[in-house]
């Protein structure tokens, strides 16, 4: 196992009232960063009823990627409980719960651990109890689905009747207990049910957008259509008289705290605009429709992405602004004379998230407090978030977890959270947000888009011995807009002698953010095209091309900017991912009919090694059909729970396959796209089938939220190219004439 | 007033006759499963069955549902014992479960009148539904596996 995530956790133990167990996490660690622990007070995790009931709680927010289920079978799985028996309930909201956010698919690295010495330390604490009450050694006891055994005296005890013992006793030092031989696993590694499926497919209401409160109106809130715009006048009167309208008000936007800044944890919350708050939500929806707001759309108004994609040309062709990264003469091998010379450019769009539940919010501000039930990712940060802009306490901020209707990062930005707390605030009364479709496509921390300018050297046995990359995007001076930059650790550094990797930036007035697989979403299309252009270059087989360049190079200690991801990859780890998927998907063995043709590509992020092969016929009016997928992934010694997992990754594959179709531009500053029709997300008819395969290694597990996905772009790409001779440069791929079929 | 009859219940309406049936299922009927997507008929997760025919319940007026039978996920079944449920949870098809309702429905539809549908007639009859996470492989499992269900229980 060689991650160490360097803390140190121990139980601590609080009497349920009624009698039973509570059982808490605590770690020592120091709030470096919002992905280590904070110092915790004592958090419940595990109660233990007189009644046998066992209810694990889950720290983490749930927006489909399994929380509900990944989190408690790991504590289930040292109580020693059957998953049937466990009720599992969400956690509360606040610092005592250490790490509570959705993100980076950090949630099994760092549960891994603390949640199975959570159920250790129980366990424990039962077995201590009962041996006691039989007057025997702890040693000599064993447990099983919920009971402690003394197999010599032929004794038993259920978890329930210890429960009242357990609580009186002195809680362990978890760091000491001994944790299962993986071989003894019961749980970890067996497919479990998503916990909520019944509750989904009965109609329950479980999202953020079902919560209703006592006394709650419905708020839409119309804001500026470009970033930073302020309202010049607004028939506010108007709008107030029609039917159902209870309050009509502008909210002034907040200053960013910079001009590029890390939305995640520098966000303002707030955006100018008009907030209408009503009976219903329909209501405030047909008012909002009779509101005319002239604005002063201020620094932003001009912007075009027509003008930008001729000014990113411009920088290309100037010296770059900045050197990311050199090592060795670069230029010096593009100019020898045996070197072959590769050159491209690609370039990506921004594109949002649309997460199928629009962006919403229900807040209660009452006397100096402020109630919130949110399906963020974020819970955590977003609570110090309101703390801030309404001037409160944290512990004056109260946040509801509630489940959430896809992610992606979206709901990592807690906007909709700031918006809901100040209209409530206002209006003196609890209210629901609830942005529209079009709210939600056209307000959204946007996946960055960029140009790259890549120019490659093969030697004269067609290895890779120069790379150079000029990276154009968005920012200014040092400063890229927020996960808009480019990562100078990514492969095929460290794996080639001569490498140059620089960066010209243009300004942008538009949000950006993090969509799953930040950074690798785009690098990996960008890189593992490129790199298959190399290998066709070289005369090589693409797989066999990577799998050389993977060995060619012993991986050199690469610098960790801000330890992003894609640094530290371990090249036996992808080429075992590489064999696999091209074992799976028969890769060079195949007699494939003219226009059809296979694509690979591989992909380290977020810990996560993934190889994928897309198989595609392309008809002659480029529309394209992706008859299958294989995937083969490597995110260590366990898949906790394989049904969940198969579901993320081919879930990912999809994800990816509708990047490839989706843009978002802006014309008069203003977001072009507002609905399905115009930012398309994959439909059932062109998603292929996709065989998912683990490679089991032994390494710490790490999540799978994101890294699936980065691989399938190139890998369709790579197919499609392969199957017409048409190089995909610049997505989306409707730019030079391909759709799906 | 108007007389909604869903879920083979009578239920009074008496707010705006043009408001679109999804807002009426859900904030004044209380009625939650039935989900807001897109509000154009697009993403499908607000579908319901008007006699039995799937529809959008966003783009559907209340005036003009108030002469049909409505059917909404929670109608299907209470406990989550109709086939496509059941097929549903096994298959453990949900991530984030936001657009299920309207793939139920929609799969519901279908099965009415395909009992044994080819994946190619699946792909046809679920165009409509979107799933931002992606759980089509799984839809096509679970409609295959309602059928078999469903033929079973015959």
């Amino acid at each position: 196992m060689k991650t160490n995530l360097n803390r140190r956790s121990f139980l601590s133990l609080t009497a349920l009232a009624g009698g039973g167990l509570v059982l808490g996490l605590q770690s020592k660690v120091r709030a470096q960063n919002p992905f280590a622990d904070a110092p915790l007070a004592p958090m419940d995790f595990v109660s233990i009823g007189s009644d046998g009931k066992v209810t694990i709680a889950t720290r983490n927010p749930d927006l489909g990627q399994g929380m509900l289920n990944t989190l408690p079978m790991l504590v289930a799985e040292e109580l020693d409980v059957d998953w049937k028996d466990v009720s599992v309930v969400r956690s509360g909201v606040g610092r005592k719960f250490g790490v509570q956010l959705t993100g980076g698919s950090t949630a099994t690295p760092l549960n891994w651990e603390p949640m199975r010495r959570v159920g250790a330390g129980a366990r424990a604490l039962l077995v201590t109890a009962a041996a006691q009450t039989w007057g025997v050694p702890a040693e000599e006891c064993t447990t099983a689905s919920a009971r402690v055994h003394h197999l010599s005296s032929q004794r038993s005890l259920g978890y329930g009747e210890l429960a009242s013992k357990a609580v009186t006793l002195p809680v362990p030092d978890v760091r000491s207990l001994k944790l299962k031989d993986p071989k003894d696993y019961k749980l970890i590694g067996k497919p479990t049910l998503g916990v909520e499926n019944k509750a989904i497919v009965t109609g329950k209401p479980l999202f953020g957008i079902d919560v209703t409160r006592p006394g709650m109106l419905y708020a839409v809130f119309h804001k500026t259509p470009v970033m930073g715009g302020k309202v010049a006048s607004a028939n506010l009167d108007e709008v107030k008289a029609m039917k159902g309208v209870k309050h009509v008000f502008i909210v002034e936007g907040r200053p960013m705290p910079s001009a590029y800044p890390n939305y995640l944890f520098q966000d303002p919350g707030l955006e100018t605009g008009v907030a209408i708050v009503a009976e219903s939500w329909w209501a405030a929806q047909l008012a909002r429709r009779k509101l005319v707001v002239k604005w002063d759309a201020g620094a932003w108004g001009t912007q075009d992405s027509a003008a930008t994609v001729k000014k990113a040309e411009e920088l290309s062709k100037q010296p770059p602004a900045r050197t990311l990264r050199k090592e060795g003469d670069a230029d010096a091998v593009f100019q020898s004379a045996d070197a072959k010379v590769v050159e491209a450019a690609y370039s990506f769009p921004f594109i949002a998230h649309a997460t199928m539940e629009p962006q919403n919010c229900t807040a209660h501000y009452k006397d100096g407090k402020v109630e919130i039930w949110s399906s963020t990712q974020f819970p955590q940060p977003g609570r110090q978030l309101v703390a801030r802009l309404l001037g409160l306490k944290e512990e004056d901020v109260t946040v509801n977890m509630v489940r959430g209707g896809g992610g992606f990062g979206r709901r990592a930005y807690n906007d909709a959270m700031c918006e809901a707390v100040w209209i409530s605030k206002v209006a003196g009364v609890p209210i629901k947000l609830v942005w529209t479709r079009e709210d939600d496509m056209q307000h959204d921390y946007y996946r960055c888009g960029g140009f790259q300018h890549f120019k490659a050297a093969l030697d004269k046995n067609g290895k890779l011995s120069a790379w150079r990359d000029h990276f154009v995007g968005y920012g200014e001076g040092e400063a890229f807009a927020h996960d808009g930059g480019f990562n100078p650790t990514e492969f095929p550094a460290g794996f080639v002698p001569n490498v140059l990797v620089q960066s010209s930036v243009m300004p942008l007035g538009l949000k950006t953010g993090a969509l799953r697989a930040p950074y690798s979403n785009s690098t990996a299309w960008v890189i593992q095209s490129f790199l298959d252009e190399l290998a066709h270059a070289a005369g090589k087989d693409p797989m066999q091309f990577r799998i050389e360049l993977l060995e060619s190079a012993a991986p050199r200690p690469t610098p960790v900017p801000n330890g992003r991801p894609g640094a530290g990859l371990d090249p036996g780890r992808m080429r075992g991912v590489i064999r696999l998927a091209a074992e799976k998907s028969g890769w060079g063995k195949r007699q494939l009919p003219k226009g059809t043709a296979m694509g690979i590509a591989f992909h380290f992020s977020h810990g996560g090694y993934f190889a994928e092969v897309a198989e595609v016929t392309v008809a002659a009016n480029k529309k394209v059909k992706v008859n299958k997928v294989w995937v083969a992934g490597d995110i260590g010694s366990h898949i906790i729970n394989p049904s969940g997992a198969e579901n993320q990754v081919q879930g990912a594959v999809i994800d990816g396959l509708s990047e490839l179709i989706q843009e978002i531009t802006l014309k008069e500053g203003r977001v072009v796209q507002s609905n399905f029709g115009n930012h398309p997300i994959l439909r059932i008819a062109q998603a292929p089938p996709i065989e998912v395969h683990f490679l089991k290694s032994d390494n710490r597990p790490t999540g799978l939220g994101e890294p699936a996905l980065p691989p399938i772009l190139p890998a369709v790409c790579n197919a499609i190219f392969s199957a017409t001779g048409e190089r995909i440069r610049t997505l989306p791929m409707s730019k030079q004439g391909f759709s799906f079929a | 007033m108007i007389n909604l009859k869903v879920n083979g219940a009578n239920r009074q309406f008496d707010g705006d006759p043009e408001m679109p049936l999804l807002w009426a299922l859900r904030d004044e009927l209380d009625l939650k499963g039935t989900k807001f997507g897109c509000g154009m008929g697009m993403c499908g997760a607000c579908t319901v069955h008007l006699n039995g025919e799937p529809a959008r319940a966003c783009v559907t007026k209340v005036s003009e549902a108030a002469k049909a039978a409505i059917t909404t996920i929670e109608g299907l079944s209470p406990d989550g014992s109709h086939p496509v449920q059941q097929a549903w949870i096994e298959v453990d098809v949900p991530q984030c479960g936001y657009c299920q309702a309207g793939q139920i429905m929609s799969a519901c539809a279908l099965l009415k009148k395909k009992p044994a549908p080819t994946d190619a007639e699946i792909d046809s009859a679920m165009s409509g539904n979107l799933c931002r996470c992606g759980t089509y492989p799984r839809i096509r499992t679970a409609i295959h596996q309602a059928a078999r269900l469903t033929q079973s229980n015959k």
